[in-house]
């Protein structure tokens, strides 16, 4: 998977280099703006109040 | 590399089965490994990551309140009098509507920088996630006599009582609002079931008595990461000023940071 990923990339070894990391760094950033707090609105295991 | 070339020599029918199996087992293993990093992503951000960064705005989010509340008042050089006056009985407001924050509490304890703000009620999603600590509904405001009780999150969503076990007896805890600065002075720990409610009641764990002390109650999640048990801290109002007199020493560097 990652090897094809590498694979697909255009251009010289510098050039793959920096499309990765750029992708990955894309991929993390969508995360934790967007899929993680959407996550989070499910996970509730912290009930803080009292109540009957 | 040799071992693709003798397989190549030794039949070239079976050769490309095999191959094409160990790619899809291959991929499959990539995928279960990228989520398993997914997954440990997910809980650096929701323990840790988001927790610094949400605790750091609601800090910032109480500073600008407490701002708003004391601008004009002199937060410098604040001269102690050898006999604290008496600003007579503290100033008690209406409670305000749903998720209004309507006070700023400080605990040195938690860190000089802490200030959060206090909204009115509990509710997980409009309050809790998003605001910080939340006053009971019902329960007296600050300075009243009875039961001033607040809850909020001990792990994720900013957690403003992370701490809360690490409060020790005569540590102060500072309630601000537009009225004043309440000084509440920190008495003990309690472990209750998530359905003793009696814990807000005027008199904490005593249903039907008649108040005389000024408490404030905070209710979190115990133990951590888990929804078994409440941890309850206690405390008693010690004392009370407008804010004409300006913020207590302790929390002077807080109150006058940079909102």
């Amino acid at each position: 998977m990652y090897a094809a990923l590498w694979r697909l990339m255009p251009g010289p070894l510098w050039l793959r280099v920096v499309l990765m990391v750029a992708l990955f760094a894309a991929i993390l950033a969508g995360l934790v703006l967007v899929v993680f707090p959407w996550l989070n609105t499910f996970v509730n295991v912290n009930d803080v109040t009292v109540n009957q | 590399m040799t071992e693709e070339r003798s397989r190549r020599k030794t039949g070239a029918r079976t050769a490309p089965a095999r191959v094409s199996a160990i790619g899809v087992i291959g991929v499959i293993g990539e995928l279960f490994i990228t989520a398993g990093v997914l997954v440990f992503l997910f809980l650096g951000w929701q323990l840790w990551l988001n927790d610094l960064v949400v605790g750091a705005d609601q800090n910032r989010v109480g500073v600008a309140l407490a701002r708003n509340w004391d601008a004009g008042t002199p937060t410098h050089a604040h001269v102690t009098p050898a006999v604290a006056p008496d600003y007579g009985p503290p100033a008690v407001a209406e409670p305000p509507k749903n998720a209004v924050k309507f006070a700023v509490m400080y605990v040195p304890r938690f860190g000089s920088d802490y200030a959060r703000s206090i909204s009115e009620g509990v509710g997980t999603t409009d309050v809790l996630d998003k605001n910080g600590i939340g006053h009971y509904p019902g329960t007296q405001m600050p300075g009243a006599v009875g039961n001033f009780a607040v809850a909020a999150h001990r792990t994720t969503h900013g957690a403003p009582f992370k701490q809360l076990a690490t409060l020790t007896v005569g540590d102060k805890i500072y309630v601000q609002t537009q009225d004043g600065y309440y000084t509440y002075d920190f008495r003990g720990l309690e472990y209750v079931r998530p359905t003793a409610v009696d814990v807000l009641d005027p008199v904490p764990r005593a249903p039907g008595a008649t108040p005389t002390e000024r408490v404030l109650t905070m209710t979190s999640c115990n133990p951590m990461f888990s929804a078994a048990e409440r941890i309850i801290a206690y405390s008693v109002l010690e004392s009370w000023q407008p804010t004409s007199a300006g913020p207590p020493p302790a929390i002077l560097a807080t109150v006058s940071a940079k909102g």
